[in-house]
């Protein structure tokens, strides 16, 4: 078995070599077409991104002018009068995404734990099949499912029991509605659980064998085996796999304004309505008629391109520092 | 390799001939008409260029429901035939389009007042006065007088009303805040009216669906949504005090009646609001929503083909409103249509 593999392979050699010999001065003029071919290709996506952020700050520059930094700390919103600010937007996409980390962040690991290293084996390939499926569930679903079955539980049952126990916190007061900034999170942290769990378990299954058997053998239990070979050194996979879930929660749109309440206020209450900068661009901009306020709607596309930029140096620094102390310490 | 370049030459050999012939297919082909705008009215509209193909197979429409201010944009860009706007014109918009735009009304639309009070079966009466101070944030409670005074018979809870607006920026909405702002001064002065506003209360649900879904989730909540959309999912609406007093129900008829009350003082160009009209039977909360053309037509085939269609679409196509739950044109409405497309200058 093992010669005979042996021998195609040398065949195979034998052959490529051939080949090279009888095409040689073309190889090298093809070689260099191609990697000009797929530089370009490359490149091309960056320069894609500039264009994208160069039409976005031509297109809001009537805005820019009219109402300078003021838009991103004035809370008004008004089509009518034309003043247009965004800090209650900015401040609901934020805050939503993080609500959706902190729900979805522990579910993720618990589920990406289970499924490389827990589950009974013939149960891991199917269950992450199917939590996988969740993120091809379109958005308008998940909305959809908000309204009717998300939103009156969290009337009816889950926000009176927060006020009534935990209601001396500001993030619990005020009159249950359903929809509002809890809803928006539940929704988010649900549509973001298949990118975190399915990535980070990928990143558990490279874990090297040996690494989790040797910690076995030295009378480590299944949890500190987890604890002290599994999780440190994929602690820089995690915070991209985090990463991109946050990204996923940043830009969502259509689940996120069926269930937020689209209210451009702030407040610290998770009943309350509120609102985000994805849902507020995709709400008005098919009927803004005026120049001002479709330039006011494109200026906040460009502060989510913004904050979302931002949001990916601080993760790629966070990444870069961890990865660091991890190769510090002896594995 | 071979079999590669075997398939590249098959594959070029189709697409010149594709381009060889498509010049002379499209010169047999209907004259295609472009349009872009609302939503609203984009049910009737592909009903109406079917049934016109039918009257008139030269002529061939393609109709981009895209919202009334993507239509306002393409008309002024001239990149569309005509546009479609739930909004008239502003005198500035109109200033900036390159030649002289005309407004034609082409249906009416209402939009209705939609609660959920748990156990209250009875159509609710609401005046003008109640409508403007529960969506002010005045009236708070249900059974605040203002509300229980015209309703005896009804029992109204002690309890906050949740009041629920769109989010979205609609035709809808502009004509309910125009509404608002012509029965209450104090929304006229602090919100004003238009396609999306800034609501003093309430959530925002976006979309007809998305008001509906989360007001049947809510109870003790009040919103507003388009007549059709509230027939055909059977939502409770109420009964409007009109300008004569009396408490109108909702219906096509009554929306009728509305441009009706507004026939005697209709302006030239057609840009009026139908809120609030005279008439004893008129429905107070209706609104045209209008095809946009310019004066000055181009392409003459194509000119002459759209005002063509036009007054068949004011007079023969009306029948087929009702039945998609539009409010038609009432037979003067046609006729002062007529006399404005005369002034259309082709060529």
């Amino acid at each position: 078995m093992i010669a005979s593999s042996r021998k195609s392979r040398s065949a195979d050699l034998e052959r490529i070599e051939s080949l090279i010999k009888k095409g040689a001065p073309r190889g090298r003029l093809i070689d260099e077409a191609f990697r000009i071919f797929v530089g370009v290709l490359a490149w091309s996506s960056v320069g894609l991104a500039v264009l994208l952020f160069l039409v976005l700050l031509r297109e809001s520059w009537p805005s820019i002018r009219q109402f300078g930094w003021a838009f991103l700390w004035s809370s008004e919103w008004d089509a009518v009068k034309e003043h247009f600010g965004i800090l209650p937007v900015i401040y609901g996409t934020l805050v939503s995404s993080l609500l959706a980390l902190i729900f979805a962040v522990p579910l993720s690991m618990g589920i990406a734990i289970f499924l490389s290293e827990l589950g009974p084996p013939w149960i891991r390939k199917p269950l992450a099949a199917l939590i996988e499926l969740l993120a091809a569930i379109p958005s308008v679903i998940y909305g959809l499912w908000g309204i009717f079955v998300l939103c009156p539980v969290l009337r009816t049952v889950v926000e009176p029991f927060l006020g009534k126990h935990f209601g001396f916190l500001p993030l619990f007061q005020g009159p249950s509605y359903g929809v509002g900034m809890l809803a928006a999170g539940i929704i988010l942290s649900i549509m973001i659980i298949p990118t975190i769990s399915s990535i980070s378990r990928e990143i558990f299954l490279t874990i090297p064998t040996p690494l989790k058997e040797g910690a076995l053998a030295l009378g480590a239990t299944r949890w500190e085996m987890i604890q002290l070979a599994v999780l440190p050194p994929s602690r820089s996979g995690i915070l991209g796999a985090v990463l991109l879930g946050l990204g996923r929660a940043l830009g969502e749109t259509m689940a996120v304004t069926m269930v937020i309440g689209n209210r451009h206020d702030i407040s610290l209450s998770l009943f309350e309505p509120a609102y985000t900068m994805a849902s507020l661009i995709a709400n008005e901009f098919s009927e803004a008629t005026t120049p001002l306020y479709t330039a006011a709607l494109v200026e906040t596309g460009l502060v989510l391109l913004i904050v979302t930029l931002i949001l990916n140096i601080i993760a790629r620094v966070l990444v870069w520092s961890v990865s660091r102390q991890v190769k510090g310490v002896p594995a | 390799m071979k079999r590669t370049n075997r398939f590249l030459a098959s594959a070029a050999g189709i697409l010149s001939l594709m381009m060889m012939l498509t010049p002379l297919g499209f010169a047999d082909r209907p004259k295609l008409i472009n349009g872009a705008g609302a939503t609203f009215p984009y049910p009737i509209y592909s009903k109406w260029f079917s049934e016109y193909q039918k009257v008139n197979p030269s002529v061939n429409f393609n109709y981009q429901s895209i919202g009334s201010g993507g239509g306002i944009k393409q008309i002024s860009a001239r990149t569309v035939d005509f546009g479609a706007s739930d909004a008239f014109l502003t005198n500035e918009q109109l200033k900036a389009a390159p030649g002289r735009l005309i407004h034609i009304p082409t249906v009416a639309g209402a939009v209705v007042v939609t609660y959920h009070l748990p156990g209250v079966s009875e159509k609710l009466k609401l005046t003008p006065d109640a409508i403007s101070g529960i969506f002010l944030g005045e009236i708070k409670k249900w059974d605040d007088p203002a509300i229980s005074g015209n309703n005896p018979d009804v029992s109204l809870p002690n309890a906050d009303i949740i009041v629920v607006h769109r989010s979205d920026g609609s035709g809808t909405t502009n004509i309910f805040t125009d509404y608002l702002s012509s029965i209450s001064s104090t929304w006229k002065r602090n919100v004003g009216k238009g396609t999306s506003v800034s609501w003093p209360v309430g959530l925002g649900g976006k979309g007809n669906e998305g008001v509906a879904g989360t007001i049947k989730q809510t109870p003790n909540s009040l919103g507003y949504v388009e007549l059709a959309y509230a027939e055909k999912n059977h939502l409770a609406y109420a009964q409007v005090q009109n300008k004569s007093g009396n408490f109108i129900t909702p219906s096509l008829e009554s929306t009728t009646k509305a441009i009706q009350g507004k026939l005697d003082d209709m302006p030239g160009d057609f840009r009026v609001s139908l809120v609030n009209p005279d008439g004893p039977e008129a429905y107070p909360i209706a609104g045209f929503t209008w095809i946009l053309i310019y004066q000055k037509q181009k392409d003459a085939q194509k000119g002459r083909a759209v005002v063509e269609f036009l007054k068949w679409a004011v007079r023969d196509g009306q029948k087929y409103a009702n039945e998609l739950l539009y409010a038609s044109l009432p037979q003067e409405m046609a006729e002062k249509i007529d006399s404005k497309l005369e002034e259309i200058q082709i060529g």
